[in-house]
């Protein structure tokens, strides 16, 4: 019963230690140096890694940026709420607020085109889930988060908010049109 | 003057009042198990798209209460526990302080009772993780942080036992091994409570209007550090488990005793660190910043849980190929006592854990990769077969030792204890798969309505994900009958199992005595060489799965949009 009692050897660190277990353990250590070496090989090499550009804000600066975008770029309302579609310039920015309970405005993206997208959230915390792509981007309030985006194939994308945000969270559901 | 007895079934010996708080401890842990259970009945009945049981109001408030009853305060009561066993039970020695202890036991519970009420009176209805700038009543941070105070006493009183154990001589050389990771568990217990207070003190202060705001990138980087050590916390504890178990139930020794100590050093050094795979799809944090986090400090952690996950199979193959279990790769492993509850739930718990919630994790720990799952459905799925078959059917398994022992109870229906961690671990590793796929698929965790009534647009999610919801209330209502079944078969057999002999009881400890549970294997000297064959086919088993699924994420990521 050595597990519950002490040792026979009395001080553990002079115990010897078991062939196969130093097998297990050079195996174990070079598969983490693989698992390591993978994520900095998709920042060289690899498409999909997140951003780091991110600014300190604040909701009403953040805000004003993103009327001052609808502004400029609205091609049309949609819904009885009158939700502008924004056409964001070919390679250009685009801008997206997260805040109770929904995200505005809807943007209109071209498949192959890189965007540049400012996420910030209004109020509480959001999530940024692009369904069915299966893209999720914690979304904070304070910070303006730039992700470049390259949409790959044309339709119609669902944003789904996947952080807790009250009582109407479900009813957050924002949209993105790949042409 | 302490007294003792010593148990004549197993020849542990219990101070009296450790043995009291052990009993109080592990009992106020089954209540809030019991309530936690109420509550994951609820939320799996309403996540259940042909259900949907409550309304949205409710359901967050029943998510909030499930996440802190079970995480926090199942989970912690029932530690406490395990520090004093495996302080001054294994360590033969008396309980430093009891009268202390005795405030770790109520400031708990009033800890507990305070956020509990605090959540359902409504307007704390913030999740688990109380994410700023949302923000709960004072009490609810309140109840949280006085638990934390008794939860930290409760270390320092097995701190101070281990003094005791030590002055007084009650043992030699090093202390066991099972007491060993205990105390590993306790320092993590102690960082972790350090770097709750930094975050939970200053939200109790804004929660009455003393500060203004607080940061909500900070607060998600310290409170993480509070939300995953304080797993790390229940992986030392469980791995403890696994391994007293193992003695218990084979005799077993360790392999080697370094590898196993080292293993658990490793966590003291590294989990906490990795705390930050939270915030990998976090705009505050650079690439580097996370890379470095993810990848030194988590992988030397990753490194300790793939260590252990051979160690303890291999020292359960080494005890039993020396009864003679010899023949083939794995005659060790169908010769053991599957019909013994103790043994059947701690093994799942290892295989669980280490295959599902392990490679889960790590994948979900993975820089880039997170993006993928990160707050989806796959996120519960990972720590439900963690912290659920990991740790809670650890718990559960060591009672079925526990109530004859330290309750002096023979537990009742012995045919259904044989079968209920067969019924609640293989559930709830069905269930954490069925998540895992339903958030592979982009289903959001914590939210009420998969068909987004009221929102001005629609999205249908894939019917592969109904499937999965679906199947995810039916295991998961298998898995609370599961749990049930423990707590009814608990607390029937406290009340009314046959009342077994406490032992003599004595002012004075006594040597072990030889062939009990208790009794030494130590005299034997080292562990002799037993070569471990079936050990190593688990272990490359596991090492396949992991490589596998590890590159199927990537090649999921390679077909996203692409970012940058």
């Amino acid at each position: 019963m050595s597990a519950i009692l002490p040792p026979s050897e009395r001080l553990w660190w002079k115990q010897p230690i078991a062939k196969i277990e130093w097998f297990w353990i050079a195996i174990a250590f070079v598969w983490a140096m693989i698992m390591f070496v993978m994520m900095v090989y998709w920042h060289i090499n690899g498409k999909q890694n997140l951003s780091n550009e991110v600014y300190k804000t604040t909701p009403e600066m953040f805000a004003a940026k993103t009327e001052k975008f609808i502004k400029e770029n609205t091609i049309r309302t949609e819904t009885d709420q009158q939700i502008p579609v924004v056409k964001v310039p070919a390679g250009g920015e685009g801008y997206l607020m997260a805040r109770l309970w929904n995200w505005y405005p809807i943007l209109e993206l071209e498949a192959g085109k890189t965007y540049k997208i400012h996420l910030s959230a209004m109020d509480y915390q959001h999530g940024f889930s692009l369904q069915p792509v299966n893209i999720n981007i914690q979304v904070l309030p304070g910070y303006e988060h730039v992700v470049k985006m390259t949409p790959t194939k044309a339709g119609t994308y669902a944003i789904v908010c996947n952080e807790y945000c009250g009582i109407g969270h479900h009813t957050m559901l924002g949209r993105i049109y790949v042409k | 003057m302490a007294t003792y007895r010593t148990c004549p079934r197993t020849g542990l010996q219990f101070d009296l009042e450790a043995d009291k708080l052990m009993r109080w401890n592990a009992v106020a842990g089954v209540l809030w198990l019991l309530v936690g259970g109420i509550t994951a009945l609820l939320v799996i009945l309403t996540r259940w798209p042909a259900i949907k049981l409550l309304p949205a109001d409710q359901f967050y408030l029943i998510l909030t209460a499930h996440g802190i009853d079970m995480l926090i305060l199942w989970i912690i009561f029932f530690e406490m526990a395990v520090l004093y066993f495996a302080s001054s039970t294994l360590l033969r020695c008396r309980l430093a302080t009891p009268k202390v202890a005795w405030v770790q036991f109520w400031l708990m519970v009033v800890g507990g009772i305070m956020t509990n009420i605090a959540i359902f009176q409504g307007e704390s209805s913030v999740m688990f993780t109380s994410y700023v700038p949302m923000q709960a009543a004072p009490h609810f941070y309140l109840g949280i942080i006085l638990f934390a105070v008794g939860a930290l006493i409760g270390c320092g009183v097995f701190f101070g036992t281990l003094v005791v154990a030590k002055r007084e001589k009650t043992y030699t050389g090093s202390i066991p091994l099972v007491t060993f990771g205990a105390m590993t568990a306790a320092i993590i217990a102690v960082f972790t409570i350090a770097s709750g207070a930094a975050i939970l003190i200053p939200t109790f202060l804004w929660s009455i209007g003393l500060i203004q705001s607080i940061d909500a990138q900070l607060y998600r980087m310290v409170w993480w550090a509070l939300g995953h050590s304080s797993q790390q916390i229940n992986v030392a504890a469980h791995v403890s488990i696994w391994y007293l178990v193992a003695a218990v139930a084979f005799g077993a020794k360790p392999l080697s005793e370094k590898v196993s100590r080292f293993a658990f050093l490793l966590y003291i050094l590294f989990l906490q660190l990795a705390s930050a795979h939270h915030l990998l799809s976090d705009p505050g944090m650079s690439a580097e910043w996370k890379v470095l986090n993810t990848s030194y400090f988590m992988y030397f952690a990753v490194l300790a849980s793939m260590i252990h996950g051979f160690t303890v199979p291999g020292a359960i193959e080494a005890a039993q190929r020396k009864k003679g279990f010899n023949n083939g790769l794995f005659e060790w492993l169908r010769k053991a006592p599957w019909g013994n509850p103790v043994f059947s739930g701690m093994f799942i718990s290892l295989v669980g854990f280490g295959f599902i919630g392990g490679i889960s994790g790590v994948v979900l720990g993975t820089e880039q990769i997170n993006m993928l799952m990160h707050n989806t459905f796959y996120v519960p799925g990972h720590f439900h077969a963690t912290v659920v078959v990991g740790t809670t059917l650890a718990f559960m398994s060591i009672t079925y030792l526990l109530v004859p022992t330290l309750f002096k109870r023979e537990m009742l229906f012995p045919k259904l204890c044989q079968i209920q961690p067969y019924l609640y671990g293989l559930s709830m590793i069905g269930l954490s798969l069925v998540m895992m796929g339903a958030g592979t698929l982009g289903v959001s965790r914590r939210h009420w309505d998969m068909a987004f009534s009221g929102a001005p647009f629609q999205y249908e999610w894939p019917g592969a994900a109904y499937l999965m919801m679906g199947m995810t209330g039916i295991l998961g209502v298998i898995a609370v009958v599961g749990g049930g079944l423990w707590i009814g078969l608990v607390v029937l057999s406290l009340l009314f199992g046959k009342k077994l002999d406490g032992g003599p009881v004595s002012d004075k400890t006594v040597p072990i005595p030889d062939q009990t549970v208790a009794a030494s294997a130590s005299a034997t000297g080292s562990e002799e060489h037993v070569s471990v064959p079936g050990t190593v086919v688990l272990a490359l088993t596991l090492l396949t799965c992991f490589v596998l699924y590890y590159f199927v994420n990537w090649k999921y990521l390679s077909e996203v949009w692409g970012l940058s």
